[in-house]
């Protein structure tokens, strides 16, 4: 079934203490060469049939409305994968 | 019309509702503190109306407490997902329209407000990541709005704070703005419990009628069960909207 795959991810600006956990981890485990730890959100919307324009724009909406909040959030990818 | 008999104190007197008010108390999937907050009304002498967040008749009610809790379980984001509730969308108008319905959102309260972008801003975790649950000191910065009135400006209280997603978070521009137009109603006192952009716990819209803030004044209404077991510091929310729907407001 083809599904249309949406990343977010928390703006720039807005501080990230989840990531900045995870990177306080990593280097107790051994990986040393990460700076930092940015965590988003990965969101896939299963569709039953064909990805038309009219439902990629329907993802597109949902993404901007519900998936994430303008106000500290960014979309940062929409894209079909079909398998 | 039930009264609430305090569990303690003298009551020799009957209750009656001090007021006409009647004020709406919303209760979404997950809604943990809708009777508490219905208490605090009642305490303050009002009369409180259970609010379905899937139904559209506000039934009249003079005023909305938008309680606390974790509204489908803090899912998405919290306050995301409710904030797309039918109710939500009369709350909205009627907070926006002439009539100015006063507002109070509450911890998960809060989070809807901004999820509603009823109030700007937004939460994100607690910045030590951790849920923090505690006898909360904060200042009341601004006592113009509809939900503070009956507070002296710069007045210390102490109410009960409890949360994970706490931290409040804005552009430095809109935390500007905030700031020039009063519209901090209460920041926290000492050490900031969460990491909140300059120590903001609570702020209003623009005419003052739709306040939110992360802490939880329905929980320091009554002598015996508020923060250390006597601080009934909350209950002046409740009796100060009753003010501003009778025209008192300062």
């Amino acid at each position: 079934m083809p599904r249309i795959v949406v990343d977010v991810m928390l703006k720039p600006e807005i501080l990230d203490p989840q990531g900045k956990a995870i990177a306080g981890a990593l280097p107790r485990l051994g990986f040393t060469s990460f700076e930092a730890v940015r965590q988003g959100k990965r969101f896939e919307l299963f569709v039953d049939g064909e990805v038309t324009d009219e439902i990629l724009a329907q993802a597109r909406e949902a993404a901007e409305t519900l998936l994430s909040n303008p106000v500290i959030e960014d979309v940062v990818n929409v894209e079909v994968v079909a398998d | 019309m039930s009264t609430e008999l305090p569990l303690i104190g003298d009551y020799s007197t009957p209750t009656t509702q001090l007021s006409g008010a009647r004020i709406g108390v919303v209760t979404f999937p997950g809604t943990l503190d809708d009777r508490d907050a219905a208490r605090a009304v009642r305490a303050a002498g009002a009369e409180a109306v259970s609010l379905w967040h899937a139904d559209t008749d506000l039934q009249d009610v003079d005023a909305v407490v938008i309680p606390g809790g974790f509204s489908y379980g803090d899912y998405l984001r919290a306050g995301a997902i409710s904030r797309f509730a039918p109710m939500m969308d009369k709350i909205v108008d009627a907070a926006n329209s002439e009539a100015k319905l006063p507002v109070l959102g509450i911890c998960n309260g809060f989070q809807i407000l901004t999820e509603s972008h009823l109030l700007p801003g937004s939460m994100i975790k607690n910045d030590h990541l951790k849920f923090l649950c505690r006898d909360q000191l904060l200042r009341v910065e601004n006592n113009q709005t509809a939900w503070t009135n009956g507070y002296e400006a710069g007045q210390e209280i102490t109410i009960v704070l409890k949360n994970q997603d706490g931290q409040y978070v804005a552009d430095e521009k809109t935390l500007d703005m905030l700031e020039a137009e009063n519209r901090v109603a209460f920041s926290y006192v000492g050490w900031n419990p969460n990491g909140s952009r300059r120590s903001i716990a609570g702020i209003s819209n623009e005419a003052g009628n739709v306040v939110g803030l992360m802490p939880h004044p329905e929980h320091a209404i009554e002598a015996g069960f508020g923060p250390d077991h006597r601080g009934t510091d909350g209950l002046t929310f409740f009796t100060s909207v009753l003010t501003h729907l009778v025209g008192g407001k300062k």
